[in-house]
């Protein structure tokens, strides 16, 4: 561990728009993405809804947040570990959700994706390896 | 490397307590806390399958919440144990991390 870097997981179960844990987990990651930190998102449960690709909010008149996800890359959050049994539950595959994914400097800029389909017992390696969770 | 887990919904109205019972490993403790109490009781439709999947983790619950709502300890299903506020205070500070299951 780098001196002073923690490990920070952020555990999505939340479905986008019924509640507000959603948009709230993802500005709080925003945030914490200024502190330098190990960061990763879990998303299992009802939270793998929150990356299914074309959502289209516009007539409930809130915003459609899911593109920022798109942008976590450029604040150095590249960890997007999604639950496989979740998606099965909910009869969705990796291809119902949207691409997301980060320009490696170290490897010329190269684009590799965000998104890591694991099992629930690798997603339970996951949480158990992080100095602090926060969940929403 | 222990965890301490929270979980403070009913499992008669959320998946909380399943999954996180999907999650824990050997050696963490789960304690129920709010309406999570009612997860600890004997008895009920989800007791059974609780009881099997929890397995070698130590399954505990909040006595002032418990109490509150009603629960007597004689319910509470085999090897759940109480704990007060200040043990509550004592696993937190004795194990790695604590995750709250919402």
């Amino acid at each position: 561990m780098e001196d002073g870097v923690k490990k920070f997981l952020y555990v999505n179960r939340k479905a986008p728009y019924g509640t507000i844990y959603a948009l709230e987990s993802l500005e709080v990651v925003l945030i914490g993405a200024a502190f330098d930190q190990d960061v990763s998102l879990a998303f299992l449960d009802d939270g793998v809804f929150q990356l299914v690709k074309s959502q289209d909010t516009k007539e409930i008149g809130v915003k459609n947040f899911s593109p920022t996800f798109r942008a976590l890359g450029d604040y150095e959050v590249t960890k997007l570990f999604v639950e496989r049994e979740s998606l099965d539950e909910r009869g969705l595959t990796a291809d119902d959700l949207q691409e997301i994914m980060w320009e490696d400097e170290d490897e010329d800029y190269a684009e590799k994706p965000s998104i890591r389909i694991v099992s629930r017992a690798e997603m339970a390696d996951v949480m158990a390896d992080q100095d602090v969770i926060l969940s929403f | 490397m222990a965890t301490l887990h929270t979980v403070n919904k009913s499992p008669f109205a959320t998946q909380a307590l399943l999954s996180c019972l999907g999650h824990a490993k050997a050696g963490d403790t789960i304690l129920m806390i709010e309406d999570g109490v009612y997860g600890a009781a004997s008895g009920t439709g989800l007791s059974d399958a609780l009881a099997a999947m929890s397995g070698n983790v130590t399954l505990a619950v909040l006595a002032p919440d418990m109490k509150a709502r009603g629960i007597d300890e004689g319910r509470l299903m085999d090897g759940v144990k109480t704990v007060d506020y200040a043990g509550f205070v004592e696993l937190a500070a004795t194990t790695d991390r604590t995750q709250n299951w919402l």
